[in-house]
């Protein structure tokens, strides 16, 4: 039972984060967020207030 | 500046819920110290009864002072509670750090400061009160004054929920007191970093749930379509926090009306989920919410954006989805089955490349204004705590690794690790966060000197120097005398030649502690007279258009 538990852990721990790596890479290049990606790199350096248009 | 709507009539639901929970607290105490089983409990509920009180007077005259005044108008930014957890951070910071100096002085001559028949100034009860306070008193204020005001900019809307944010504020800070008079009075659970008994514990959950949803509730009402980045590092900060918090203090008090509880979990199981929780506190605490305030404040202070957006969703989620794992390295050679302390190892050593992505990301924001660093010490700093965390998270994974960890653990190599994380890296950019928001916050024009930043600059840096430099030697040389054995197979030398071996060292230390408090002094009385408008912090009405770029236009009055 041991066994069984820490290799599933082991070999099911590697492609779920092999897999989840590869996941944010290619949300973090896809394209089309380009544009997304820097419009929100733009908000720190805004002083609008709440209510600012 | 210009309003689309005018001022909305105030609904009163938070303040009397505030007002109504801690109305609940408050019996619940003064039922608990009418029933006390010991002491200890007695002493805490009557503080509890004290500090709830003084909560509701406080509250009840404020809000009974209001008139038809809105004071969760929309149209507005909260500042007010920033500024309070402004003074909380430097308050407790300089309380904590002062504690190290002590601490650090009794190591080194341990009869100083050491009475005996006054079991409080024993160093078992101050290290306790030294770590907490740095850590959750200084670390946590500075991260939740810092998160509510970046949510609040980079979602442009006010913070949500009204009076609760106040309830997150004193509640955190009465967390604090509790936590504190406890280490002081003998009350712990015994473990490291989470000392504070159950019943402290609960309440501070109860705050943390609630720091949560004015999070996620200013986050839903945001009027910028994007998340920013560092808001994703405060949400995963405020999440893995109250995991951790909830999963480690799991345990069952004896009595209901006493201070002692039972922990849940035993033997190794018990280890496995204290470094889980003791790493990830250096982790989700100590990193991800720093992070958070690089994020925010190294662009906003260069007024660039941030050197590469995605860059920084890379480093997020491969930060958060390693650091989760790596803390197994805490248990080498112990009754840990060897494949998971290989895999805490495996995962620290992972953890370097998101870390230096991260630093790389900070460190190239400023790409094209390097003159920066030289002209503005407030930058410098910030930029220099990034140079500290990428040292020590180069040593982090160094240490973890199996060998290095048979020399390198247990001894001061490990305290000296931990202090150049803590003194560069988290002390330098929550300094560099502060020193941006004091004149943003009473709006002046700069700081009152900026020749006290460079002093408080080098001295500390000097003081961190000597810190980690003595410890180094330190460690490394009780390692090897640790391990040396004779041409009989006996060992070379007692344990008490190895502390003696250690006496310069900690003299260095001592200084080096020295020196970085007063660099917090120093930044606390240019922080004082800022606030009061001296020297270069002249009111800032005649800004110039370049000067206003680099810092927020003013709020209306409030």
């Amino acid at each position: 039972m041991y066994e069984a538990l820490s290799s599933f852990a082991q070999t099911g721990g590697l492609i779920y984060f092999v897999l989840m790596f590869a996941a944010a890479l290619t949300y973090a290049l896809w394209p089309s967020n380009k544009s997304k990606f820097e419009d929100a790199a733009q908000l720190p350096l805004s002083d609008k207030g709440p209510d600012d248009e | 500046m210009v309003r689309t709507h005018a001022t909305t009539p105030r609904d009163n639901t938070s303040l009397f819920a505030v007002g109504g929970i801690l109305g609940i607290f408050l019996l619940l105490a003064l039922v608990i110290a009418g029933r006390a089983q010991d002491a200890a409990m007695e002493m805490h509920a009557w503080m509890f009864v004290a500090l709830a009180t003084l909560f509701i007077a406080s509250l009840s005259l404020w809000a009974g002072g209001l008139g038809e005044r809105n004071p969760f108008d929309e149209s507005e930014y909260e500042d007010t509670i920033v500024k309070w957890g402004v003074f909380a951070s430097m308050f407790w910071g300089i309380a904590g750090l002062l504690v190290g100096v002590i601490i650090a002085s009794q190591l080194t001559f341990p009869n100083l400061f050491y009475f005996p028949e006054l079991g409080w100034t024993n160093f078992g009860r101050l290290r306790p009160l030294h770590t907490s306070a740095v850590i959750f008193a200084f670390g946590g204020n500075v991260l939740m004054a810092t998160s509510f005001y970046v949510v609040q900019r980079t979602c442009r809307t006010r913070l949500a929920g009204g009076m609760w944010p106040w309830f997150v504020f004193w509640g955190y800070q009465i967390f604090i007191v509790l936590a504190a008079t406890g280490y002081l009075a003998g009350v712990t659970q015994s473990k490291e970093y989470a000392e504070p008994e159950w019943y402290a514990d609960l309440w501070l959950t109860l705050v943390w749930v609630a720091y949560l949803l004015v999070f996620l509730g200013t986050l839903w009402k945001r009027k910028e379509p994007h998340i920013y980045v560092a808001n994703w590092f405060y949400l995963s900060f405020i999440v893995t926090i109250a995991m951790l918090h909830i999963v480690n203090n799991l345990s069952v008090p004896v009595s209901l009306t006493g201070s002692k509880s039972v922990q849940v979990f035993s033997g190794v199981q018990d280890a496995m989920t204290q470094w889980w929780y003791g790493h990830n506190a250096v982790g989700f605490f100590l990193t991800t919410g720093f992070l958070a305030i690089m994020y925010y404040f190294i662009p906003k202070r260069v007024n660039r954006p941030v050197y590469s957006y995605r860059l920084s969703i890379v480093h997020f989620w491969s930060l958060i989805f390693i650091y989760i794992w790596a803390g197994p390295h805490h248990l080498h050679y112990t009754a840990l089955p060897q494949w998971a302390q290989t895999l805490g190892m495996a995962f620290s050593i992972m953890l370097w490349m998101p870390s230096w992505g991260g630093m790389i990301n900070g460190v190239m924001t400023l790409s094209g204004a390097w003159d920066k660093l030289r002209t503005d010490p407030v930058v410098r700093m910030m930029i220099v705590s990034l140079a500290f965390y990428g040292m020590a998270t180069f040593e982090g994974p160094l240490m973890s690794v199996r060998a290095v960890n048979a020399l390198s653990h247990y001894t001061e190599w490990g305290i000296g690790h931990v202090h150049s994380g803590a003194l560069g890296w988290v002390g330098y950019i929550s300094f560099g966060a502060i020193y941006c928001l004091v004149p943003w916050l009473w709006k002046r024009k700069a700081l009152y000197s900026k020749s006290l930043v460079e002093w408080h600059f080098w001295i500390s840096t000097i003081g961190i120097l000597f810190y980690m430099i003595s410890m180094w030697f330190a460690g490394i040389t009780e390692g090897l005398m640790w391990r040396a054995y004779n041409q009989f197979g006996f060992l070379e030398y007692s344990f008490v030649e190895t502390v003696e071996a250690k006496h310069i060292s900690y003299m260095i230390r001592a200084l080096g502690g020295l020196l970085y408090f007063s660099g917090a002094v120093i930044m606390a009385y240019n922080l004082v007279r800022t606030v009061l408008g001296h020297g270069e912090a002249t009111d800032a009405i005649n800004l110039t258009p370049a000067e206003q770029g680099v810092r927020p236009m003013l709020q209306p009055a409030e």
